[in-house]
């Protein structure tokens, strides 16, 4: 015997599903209505028959999904009805357009935060707190060692390692995930100096999306590959999967640096043989995650990807109604960003050529 | 402090050997004596004997954490390093200390006093240093604390940079570096200056090591250049004989000689001024050498028993003389040497052992005794070139090893830890198992052989096909096989198996196979009989 109010949103094979608005939230598998909550690949994926997401994701969802896709865009905050449910998308601070989905049926309030971080980030408006009675929410950080610096200060940590290699005259190659992070990069970099930035294939494009969506962001043109020519003193930003391609040949002597949450751990990094990690992640981190958790009032949790089992557990110990959902959102481990990154890297370099 | 938190901070932040040596160089111009010494004990790998257990800062961690024990167990295992963990965890506290004390300081006034405190006082001082070290900091004296820095720097790589500090070759400050010494400021004056002096009586060589032979054996050449000899399955060993006393040292450059008073009792028949490099194994007088899980007995005994002592006797097998009255020989090439290292055992009749060589005409000859290892207890054949100096580490080239191909078995994964350091969040740790009736018998552990690729999707499958977590360890399904090799069996009453493996490793994931068709303990104990 399940209380309706119970499964208002659920976790299928095909993804999330809520019966009673006839939706799926971020399904991986086709299906008819699809709500979206940011243009991740793992999040955004082909097929279904329409969408809906925020304006700001529009333009990227059409670059990723392609440009027939069927897409509606509703304002953040904007009430619509499907199904008997009401449904509304809230800021998640994660990347630009990202949301979470609000969905009422009868006074009973399911939020789904999709990825978000409560940092402040030049490139996306602020994460909202809503209030509800279940919270699905992201867990890839949580682990209490993942705490974040502002994006500030990293990136003012980056400008310095960027310095130190235009004094050792060699190229810079900082490798970012290729949709928010290197934008995010490139908005908080504008504090530290003005100068251009190369960026890889897979980059550029995002990159033009968001400054034509008025973020404001260092001076960048797309690596000409056909040129022949040294980047020494050049900052030159690049998804993960370039790292160890033949491309990176062209770079002889750089430096390297890798942008990411998984960053905070030495070993994390080592692994890769990066020179550098820049802890700086779109993700929230464990302060950030319990204090949502708290602060939204929900009395049950439910987690995705990532590190859910010890969310769960540590929330049930705080006396909460927690639960593991299982869902294919891929950043449950250090290499997604890589290889999602990679496949973007794949793709775009075709759309080059 | 400050200088050798930049130094690590230089040396971390960079994958470039080059750059790492040039930052070791800056730190020893611009350091004191004092500091550059224990900068050196520490970047070769040496570590202060333990002080605090890892027990001990578990539990000052989880009294300083405001966060349930398992959490901070979960956390550990995630991160891979426990002086990591603790800076990781510990940094959010806010005031910090201007640190003014250099790496020298730090150590004589605080870390190696803790020793004379106790236990209460111990954890006192050590966690009110995470509360006010900066994050570096604290990681740096946190693995100080735990053993071995181990930071990306080899001792290799220690050694090319005092060698281009201090324009000496590399070898003999290789050489400096081996065995007993206290990093002082005089210790480091005399590893930089070009004639140290009188040297540490106890001071061994460094150990020349053998590389794998890929190719066949026949691609060396003409047999007669060469000098063969067993590949014997004991601990290598320098005997050092000076100056009225003796020193047995280990390959881990550990002082052996209490553990084996028969031979030491030989080597003191020595002259004085002569080194050997050989293999200790136990022997015994009617039937030569013996298992080395009998040698294994006594190697865990820092003194053994009269009982011990008579069930496992020990000899020492000499293969190299590396300094004959009081001159160092290892450029004399090896056939000079070993004609000298014959004489002298035969004239003062110690009742140590010599190392026979294999005198055949061609490598088919050799192939064939080779191919009788097993039956004689050793890994197969050292293959040495007779004009060759002795080799400071492993240099390719002069000594070669020609291995017996090891055993190979199917087994199944039954559990996976996650690793340490570079593979730190990572399941790499397997433990497999073979079939007895019904059931899986784990039967070996084993950590290399993966490729990162193979790792990180044998990673994935573990996480979901989990079946229980044991603390830090996951039981999974039982479908994975892999093809193990090792290099010896024995039967053991400490294993549930009955039986123990040496040097395990994968060989191959053996995707083709399902969990049934994986060998059973039957199979595996008849290799035994093989032996």
């Amino acid at each position: 015997m399940h209380d309706k109010s119970d499964t208002l949103i659920k976790a299928t094979s095909n993804g999330l599903i809520c019966e009673a608005g006839g939706f799926a939230i971020d399904p991986w598998e086709p299906s008819e209505l699809a709500l979206i909550t940011h243009a991740h690949a793992d999040h955004a994926r082909p097929g279904s028959e329409r969408y809906i997401s925020t304006p700001d994701s529009v333009a990227l969802l059409k670059r990723r999904l392609g440009d027939t896709i069927d897409i509606r865009a509703v304002n953040y905050n904007e009430p619509i009805r499907l199904g008997s449910t009401d449904v509304s998308f809230h800021p998640a601070g994660h990347v630009l357009g990202s949301a979470q989905i609000r969905v009422e049926q009868a006074g009973n309030v399911w939020v789904f935060t999709g990825d978000f971080k409560r940092d402040f980030d030049p490139t996306c408006l602020p994460f909202e707190l809503v209030p509800c009675d279940t919270l699905i929410t992201e867990a890839t950080f949580a682990l209490p060692v993942y705490r974040w610096q502002s994006g500030r200060e990293v990136a003012g940590e980056i400008a310095h390692w960027w310095n130190l290699n235009i004094e050792a005259d060699r190229p810079s190659v900082l490798f970012c995930y290729s949709l928010g992070k290197a934008q995010r990069v490139l908005a908080e970099l504008m504090h530290y100096c003005s100068r251009s930035v190369f960026l890889h294939g897979a980059v550029a494009p995002l990159t033009d999306i968001y400054r034509r969506e008025g973020v404001a962001m260092l001076p960048t043109q797309q690596l000409d590959l056909k040129e022949k020519r040294n980047y020494n003193a050049e900052l030159v930003i690049a998804p993960p999967g370039a790292a160890g391609s033949t491309w990176m040949r062209r770079f002889k002597g750089a430096s390297t640096g890798f942008c990411s949450g998984w960053m905070r751990v030495r070993g994390n990094r080592r692994r890769r043989g990066y020179d550098r990690g820049f802890v700086l992640s779109d993700h929230a981190d464990w302060p950030a995650l319990i204090q949502t958790i708290k602060e939204c009032g929900a009395k049950k949790i439910l987690t995705t990807h990532g590190q859910s089992e010890t969310l769960v557990r540590y929330l049930r110990e705080l006396g909460y109604s927690a639960d593991e959902l299982s869902t294919q959102y891929t950043s449950n481990d250090a290499e997604t960003e890589t290889l999602t990154a990679a496949n973007d890297a794949v793709v775009n370099d075709r759309h080059q050529t | 402090m400050k200088q050798f938190v930049s130094l690590f901070q230089s040396i971390d932040q960079t994958t470039s050997t080059n750059l790492k040596k040039d930052a070791i160089c800056k730190y020893l111009s611009e350091a004191s004596a004092d500091d550059a010494a224990w900068a050196i004990y520490f970047l070769s790998g040496r570590r202060l004997k333990r002080l605090i257990g890892v027990q001990q800062l578990k539990e000052w961690l989880y009294q300083k954490v405001d966060l349930p024990e398992w959490l901070i167990d979960d956390t550990y295992s995630s991160v891979g390093d426990l002086a990591e963990t603790i800076a990781l965890l510990v940094d959010a506290s806010e005031p910090k200390e201007q640190e003014s004390l250099s790496l020298s300081q730090w150590l004589a006034s605080r870390i190696l006093p803790l020793r004379t405190v106790g236990i209460d006082q111990q954890r006192e001082i050590v966690t009110s240093w995470w509360s006010t070290l900066d994050y570096d900091t604290c990681f740096i004296i946190n693995k100080l604390l735990t053993g071995a820095l181990r930071i990306g720097v080899s001792q290799s790589l220690a050694a090319a940079a005092v060698a281009q500090h201090s324009d000496l070759p590399k070898p003999t400050i290789l050489h400096r570096l081996m065995g007993k010494w206290e990093p002082t400021a005089e210790f480091f004056e005399q590893l930089v200056s070009a004639d140290d002096g009188s040297a540490q009586i106890s001071r061994p060589y460094p150990f020349c090591l053998a590389a794998g032979l890929e190719t066949a054996p026949e691609a060396l050449g003409d047999v007669a250049l060469w000098q063969v000899e067993w590949k014997w399955d004991g601990i290598r060993a320098q005997i050092v004989r000076r100056e009225g006393h003796c020193f047995i040292w280990s390959r881990g450059e550990e002082l052996i000689e209490t553990r084996f008073p028969e031979i030491t009792e030989q080597a003191m028949l020595l002259p004085d001024g002569t080194v050997l490099d050989g293999e200790i194994l136990a022997w015994s007088q009617e039937g030569g050498v013996m298992e080395f899980s009998q040698l294994q007995r006594r190697i865990g005994r820092k003194t053994a028993g009269k009982k011990l002592l008579s069930e496992v006797p020990c000899a020492f097998l000499a293969y190299d003389l590396l300094e004959h009255d009081g001159l160092d020989m290892r450029q004399h090439p090896l056939a000079d040497r070993r004609e000298s290292l014959e004489k002298l055992l035969r004239s003062c009749s110690t009742g140590l052992k010599i190392s026979d060589t294999l005198e055949q005409d061609d490598w088919n000859e050799l192939a064939v005794l080779r191919a009788e290892s097993r039956a004689r207890q050793v890994e197969g054949l050292m293959v040495k070139k007779k004009d060759s100096h002795y080799g400071t580490g492993r240099k390719r080239g002069i000594w070669w090893k020609w291995k017996i191909e090891p055993y190979t078995i199917d087994a199944v994964l039954l559990y996976a830890q996650a690793g340490h350091g570079r593979r730190a969040n990572l399941y790499t740790d397997y433990t497999f198992g073979v079939w007895s009736g019904a059931d899986l018998v784990p039967i070996a552990k084993a950590y290399s052989g993966l490729s990162d690729k193979e790792i990180r999707t044998l990673d994935k499958w573990i996480r979901k096909h989990t079946i229980e977590r044991f603390g830090p360890v996951r039981s999974v399904e039982l479908e994975q096989v892999f093809e193990l090799a090792f290099e010896g069996i024995n039967r053991s009453t400490r294993h549930k198996s009955g039986i123990a493996v040496r040097f395990p490793r994968i060989v191959r994931w053996r995707q083709d196979l399902s969990a049934k068709e994986a060998d059973t303990l039957e199979q595996v104990t008849s290799l035994i009989a093989d032996s």
